[in-house]
């Protein structure tokens, strides 16, 4: 036999034999490199590090290994369309890109592709009407609804009466953070607040001018949409000018330690959003040291357990995999495909004796999902940075956002998508 | 030996300005295109058509254009990014105001719309030549996102800012939007850079062109033989929109589908279609192929050796990326500064004469 036709055979073995193993396979479009980096690398190593503690320690999801295919996207939109184009031959179960930019360009290609979206806390809002996105799902909660939190923290610590008050609303200039903005709107009229809208250009490592505007108004909160190396700027360019930080709010991708610790003590009482319970002290967390981090699995440098980022990229592969258990279960087979996965998630239920016996007793709220409501509740909670502790506290529970005001312009939204793009409305039961 | 001018004769003039006056050229042309249009449509799959083929040709149409204005006509542009971005937001706007327009159509008129916006921007350039120039287009491609991010007419009042083609079909085959297919796609942009490329080719050789050129190596020069430059100067910032304006089109409604001008079109792209036309050589046509063949083909071919072959993590492989391109550019760059086209031409010489050196 010649050289090259050994080559030839072991190519053709190599390639029937991963054609043979029927992973369930989970693509991570990651970034850890670029501006947005530093936030992007707690999120991606803690998707990781779930799936590995799945299978090292329940040998899989159902009995079949989970696969983790990351690809780097630098958060930027044509790398993504690449990532997703090279991992979709893959028989992918769903697809999670951590960008508001890359949803938007994977939303009619993953409906065409019948391949399910989980944009969890960010991407298009009016996803949470299940008859039009019949693929994407934002469950537990969206940035309408974050909006809607915000402004509930400030009617509470104002005693229900905002009327003349001034809000600026800081915010990284892309679809990302232009989303919150028409909530604020109708917001502000029915609350009376005055909003002054200040956007920060990506990368957002250049905020002079728009803290000068902010020392000069003084506005009474300041509500921020930022990302990457924005926060951080940000939040020191508050330190400098002297804002009083407990007025300053960010929503939950605005809140991590990445984004506090540069600003050092005077950062101290700075408020973030969030959707999941903060810190390590869940036993879940005591799995992953034993099965994952002292087992030299970890993804990444292993020295993000228990931040906030981490935690949030862990609860959306715990709820991944909870979904493919749940789609396991409807179809009666533990080799699920894609379009069984999406039955799955849109059956997801979670309740607290789930949550415990996943090692996660409160960890995030109670939901469920159905056909017509692919966003679940929308409820939130408030966190505060204590810089002496160097940790975040949660400081309020998990509340409900005003849906009276939210549910109008989803209907609204999500219509007009589905008229400009003659999209056939999912039929619910 | 095989690769030769003897025993070629041109016995019209015609046959003596052709484009590719040897024979062994000709049919290679010929067999390139043939392969291009006949053969690869049928092989290429949804990968290759997103991250591989699309941008190249995207971006070929992009460094022609510029190539037009910078490598001919020696004005420096550093406004590529914006004027992209006035060809995808022009495609967008006439795709929805006028849903029942060819999408053909539509893109050659997001051409028409951007050669406009790039003339106004080029009746600068003749007051201020060289370095100024580049910053007076640079001015541009920052009022120009800045434009399209400020006002909300440009992407019909959406919430997010974000434009999203819509999908139109051509003799019954869906180009845009998320049904097209990949054969589909490929072909409709591989067919406006053939037109295109053939347009420029035969732009650059005749009166247009040599005035260009005339401008390019001594303006004042130009002007005393009777070059006018207004009309130089204005003609190649005309053509050379007209080429990115559809660059951009295509760019938004084929090859992404959804864009958001701050990220999509920023400056870094103007430097990407600057460096493709660098690295390609500055005044070819072959070159603005080959330096976008370059920069776009060499990261993905990195990016699947470090990480798809040898399993190394993502974030390494980009940092070595980047440093990899980089050497590449530099090295290039030292080797031949005229560029890829540069040394294909000395490659060429080289095999006219081989074996027989003398």
């Amino acid at each position: 036999m010649n050289p090259l036709k050994i080559v030839g055979v072991a190519l053709i073995t190599s390639l029937a034999s991963t054609a043979a193993m029927a992973d369930l396979v989970f693509p991570s479009l990651s970034y850890r490199t670029g501006a947005y980096g530093a936030n992007g690398i707690p999120f991606a190593d803690g998707y990781a590090d779930y799936f590995t503690l799945v299978n090292e320690r329940d040998g899989g999801i159902g009995g079949i290994p989970a696969k983790v295919i990351e690809c780097e996207t630098g958060y930027n939109t044509q790398k993504g369309v690449e990532c997703y184009e090279s991992t979709k031959g893959e028989n992918p179960l769903v697809y999670q890109p951590l960008s508001t930019g890359i949803t938007y360009q994977l939303i009619p290609k993953v409906t065409a592709d019948g391949i399910p979206m989980h944009t969890m806390g960010y991407g298009r809002t009016s996803a949470k009407n299940g008859t039009v996105f019949s693929n994407v799902f934002n469950y537990p909660a969206n940035y309408w609804d974050g909006a809607s939190h915000a402004i509930n923290h400030i009617l509470s610590e104002n005693g229900g009466d905002i009327k003349g008050k001034n809000v600026a609303l800081v915010y990284h200039n892309s679809a990302y953070g232009k989303e919150p903005i028409r909530t604020l709107n109708e917001l502000s009229a029915k609350h009376g607040f005055k909003l002054a809208e200040v956007p920060v250009d990506h990368p957002g490592q250049e905020q002079k001018s728009q803290w000068l505007q902010i020392r000069r108004t003084r506005p009474d909160y300041v509500l921020m949409w930022g990302w990457g190396v924005m926060n951080q700027v940000a939040i020191q360019e508050a330190v400098n000018i002297g804002y009083p930080m407990e007025n300053f709010i960010g929503i939950w991708w605005s809140g991590s330690e990445n984004d506090v610790i540069p600003a050092g003590a005077k950062a101290n009482g700075y408020k973030a959003l969030t959707f999941h319970a903060v810190g390590s002290d869940f036993p879940v967390f005591d799995d992953i040291q034993k099965h994952v981090v002292d087992a030299g699995k970890a993804a990444g440098a292993g020295d993000q357990v228990g931040t906030v980022l981490y935690n949030r990229g862990m609860y959306a592969a715990m709820l991944a995999v909870e979904a493919a258990k749940t789609a396991q279960g409807i179809h009666g087979t533990a080799d699920i495909n894609a379009a069984q996965m999406r039955d799955g998630m849109e059956a997801l239920v979670m309740d607290a004796a789930k949550m415990e016996s996943l090692g996660m007793a409160g960890f995030g709220p109670e939901f469920t999902v159905d056909c017509k409501n692919h966003g679940g509740p929308g409820l939130g909670a408030m966190q505060q940075w204590d810089a002496g502790a160097g940790e975040w506290k949660l400081i309020s529970d998990f509340e409900p956002s005003d849906m009276e005001i939210i549910q109008p312009l989803i209907d609204e939204d999500s219509n007009a998508f589905a008229e400009e793009s003659k999209i056939e409305l999912q039929e619910c039961a | 030996m095989f690769y030769r001018q003897a025993g070629d004769f041109k016995t019209t003039y015609r046959d003596d300005i052709q484009t590719f006056p040897l024979k062994q050229d000709r049919w290679g042309y010929y067999i390139v295109l043939a392969i291009a249009f006949l053969v690869v449509p049928f092989f290429i799959n949804d990968y290759w058509t997103s991250a591989v083929m699309l941008p190249f040709l995207i971006y070929a149409i992009a460094s022609l254009g510029l190539n037009i204005l910078t490598g001919y006509c020696g004005q420096v542009s550093l406004g590529t990014g914006g004027f992209l971005a006035v060809g995808a937001y022009a495609c967008y706007k006439i795709m929805t105001a006028f849903p029942d327009l060819n999408i053909f159509i539509v893109v050659l008129l997001s051409g028409v719309i951007t050669a406009a916006v790039g003339m106004l921007f080029g009746i600068p350039s003749l007051r201020i030549k060289g370095f100024y120039l580049a910053v007076a287009t640079l001015a541009a491609q920052f009022f120009l996102v800045w434009l399209f991010n400020k006002v909300p007419w440009f992407y019909n009042n959406s919430a997010s800012g974000q434009i999203s083609a819509p999908e139109r079909s051509m003799f019954g085959f869906a180009v845009t939007g998320p049904n097209a297919d990949a054969p589909v796609r490929y072909l409709f942009c591989l067919t406006f850079l053939v037109l295109l490329a053939w347009v420029a080719r035969n732009l650059t050789r005749g009166r247009l062109g040599r005035s260009w050129m005339a401008i390019r190596d001594m303006d004042i020069a130009a002007e005393i033989i009777g070059v006018n430059p207004l009309k130089s100067k204005l003609s190649a910032f005309a053509v050379s929109s007209f080429f990115i304006g559809v660059a951009g089109a295509l760019f938004f409604s084929v090859y992404l589908g959804a864009v958001e001008v701050g990220e999509a079109f920023g400056i870094t792209q103007s430097f990407l279609v600057l460096f493709m036309i660098i690295i390609g050589g500055l005044g070819s046509i072959f070159g603005s192929f080959a330096g976008a063949a370059f920069l776009v083909l060499v990261p993905v071919l990195l990016k699947n050796i470090m990480v798809n072959w040898l399993g190394w993590p993502t974030d390494i492989a980009v940092h070595i990326e980047f440093m990899v391109v980089g050497g590449l550019i530099v090295l290039f760059l030292i080797a031949e500064p005229h560029g890829l086209a540069q040394l294909w031409r000395l490659a060429k010489d080289k095999f006219l004469l081989w074996p027989f050196p003398h």
